[in-house]
């Protein structure tokens, strides 16, 4: 079935018995995007993705997924996509190749094209070596990447990943993040759930963040960005002071500020107007005899953006596994 | 592709999977290996029978506890490591990853039966008075055994331990009803009645058939009671496993 959009979710409801999970979302995701979901946990990401991947049904409202009602024609739809998600779910007992195997059947591919596929896939994803010892044995970062290997041995059309880097190490990261990467440059359609603003704001076209069941924003990172330009902060290091540390009320008085973060001798203060304020905390230094190590002007980040349309700053977290 | 071959992979993949993983997991191997021939042993030991006279019990036990054990494990470990999510997300039919479940069970069921007849003939010089007679017992009953099987799993935890439980609290009652241990003819009257209700009873009377030559039962009637349960109780494990789905995720 054609389709420009991968993805059409109209005025979508997921009730838990009367708690709204997912309360009237409506967006669009286009083929070949790449799209990254964003939202604090509980605010109705996991359950957006089960509704999309036909995992569970919607209260009301309507989700196509490459055309298809996820709903009526839930096989069909199926047969288009595939899933990673967060918690790996390959089958410890069977070896990788045993894995693809059973995932390649689910999907009726015979078994010439699954030996073929397995192969290629397993080399590219640095399993070769290891394809016929149980998975049980692997790490985490091994697992996922078979857990992904099954997810695309028959080629599907648009990918669902729910955290694919949480908890890896480095080169199984970079890994994922190179593959999916070149996935989407061939035209697959890929839809990421993450809290890593840094990887969303690398890899993603668009993102749309979730709060509370409903759609806080949609745009591409950059747009998300510059809504909130008006808010830009200076990061500034005081000296190693013996005495005291700065007191944060003392930058909270100052002139424009807004917020301030940060305690000790670093701080973030986030201001309408920068140079009032960088001449405010000039004058407070020589006042209070504080030496200024480093005064920085810092631009919004995806993840001021974040915080500010979900008003939840515990709910981030930056990459740290690079 | 055609939707049948299509649906027969997906079947066949289910089955091997579960062959592959479930078969040697201890609480199957458990309950369906060492229960059943242990608690045959406590029965037929002293008993002064001859194999003869003892081969229906120790298969209609085999068969009840073997085919039955597999789906209860499958479907709350399933829930546990997430793997039910993975299955959900293919294109195969909720109906036929149940029935994949199913299948296994019955596999399971039906080659230790295999086995023991198998052995019983060249071993203890047993044989069975009619193959025809011994897979009407054979196929029905494995199949609504491991219907029964999934039956329990449907129940909405993701502790196997909890399923198997509750399986034996039903399994146990239904082996002292149903003519395994004792003949149906010397049951009390109302314990005869409620033997009708055991899907195993039915087995049992047909394997008494082909090994003893005798039956409580009319033969047709016992097959066709077979199957009447056999469908009864998997239209019950699709119905109420669909049911169930929603709390389990």
């Amino acid at each position: 079935m054609n389709s420009e959009q991968a993805i059409e979710v109209t005025d979508l409801k997921k009730y838990y018995d009367d708690f709204p999970a997912v309360n009237g979302i409506s967006f669009s995701v286009e083929r070949g995007d790449f799209f990254g979901f964003l939202g604090p946990n509980g605010a109705g990401k996991t359950t957006t993705v089960r509704v999309l991947t036909g995992i569970l049904p919607p209260t009301a409202g309507e989700a196509r997924v490459m055309g298809y009602d996820i709903e009526k024609s839930a096989p069909a739809a199926k047969e288009q996509l595939g899933v990673v998600p967060e918690t790996v779910n390959t089958y410890p007992d069977l070896t990788p190749r045993e894995n693809l195997w059973f995932s390649g059947r689910m999907y009726g591919m015979d078994s010439a094209k699954i030996e073929q596929r397995s192969s290629d896939l397993l080399q590219e994803f640095g399993l070769g070596d290891v394809e016929d010892v149980k998975t049980k044995e692997f790490s985490k970062g091994m697992r996922q990447r078979v857990a992904l290997c099954g997810a695309l041995l028959h080629e599907p059309q648009l990918l669902f990943l729910d955290e694919p880097t949480s908890g890896l190490d480095v080169q199984s990261a970079r890994l994922i993040r190179t593959i999916i990467s070149e996935l989407n440059e061939t035209g697959v359609t890929i839809y990421l759930m993450t809290h890593n603003i840094e990887e969303a704001n690398r890899l993603c076209d668009r993102v749309a963040v979730i709060n509370n069941g409903r759609i806080a924003a949609i745009d591409s990172p950059e747009n998300l960005r510059a809504d909130i330009q008006s808010t830009r902060s200076v990061e500034v290091v005081f000296a190693e002071a013996e005495d005291s540390p700065v007191p944060v009320d003392d930058l909270k008085g100052l002139p424009e500020v807004e917020k301030v973060e940060g305690t000790g001798k670093k701080f973030r203060i986030f201001s309408g107007s920068l140079d009032p304020l960088i001449k405010a905390l000039s004058d407070y230094a020589a006042k209070h005899e504080r030496e200024i190590v480093s005064l920085n002007t810092l631009d919004p980040s995806l993840e001021d953006a974040f915080v500010r349309l979900t008003g939840d700053s515990t709910a981030v977290r930056k990459g740290t596994d690079e | 592709m055609n939707k049948l071959l299509l649906r027969s992979r997906q079947l066949a993949a289910v089955t091997w999977k579960n062959v592959r993983v479930y078969y040697t997991e201890p609480p199957v191997l458990i309950f369906g290996l060492f229960f059943p021939f242990f608690l045959f042993l406590a029965f037929a030991f002293g008993r002064g029978s001859g194999p003869a006279e003892l081969m229906p019990a120790f298969l209609g036990i085999t068969l009840f506890f073997t085919g039955s054990s597999v789906g209860p494990f499958i479907t709350p470990w399933e829930t546990r490591t997430r793997t039910l999510e993975r299955l959900l997300t293919s294109p195969a039919p909720f109906s036929l990853l149940i029935l994949g479940d199913v299948l296994a069970g019955f596999i399971f069921g039906l080659a230790l039966s295999l086995l023991i007849v198998t052995g019983g003939f060249f071993f203890l010089g047993v044989q069975p008075g009619s193959i025809l007679t011994l897979l009407l017992a054979l196929l029905p009953g494995s199949f609504c055994f491991a219907a029964l099987g999934s039956l329990f799993s449907a129940l909405p935890t993701d502790k196997p331990a909890n399923v198997m439980m509750l399986s034996n609290i039903v399994r146990l009652p239904l082996i002292f009803l149903s003519g395994v241990f004792m003949p149906l003819a010397d049951l009390p009257g109302g314990l005869r009645f409620l033997a009708l209700f055991s899907p195993l009873t039915y087995t049992v009377d047909l394997l008494d058939l082909t090994y003893s030559n005798t039956s409580y039962l009319n033969p047709s009637m016992a097959l066709l009671m077979s199957c009447l349960f056999t469908l009864t109780i998997l239209a019950g494990a699709l119905t109420w496993h669909k049911r169930s789905l929603l709390t389990r995720l």
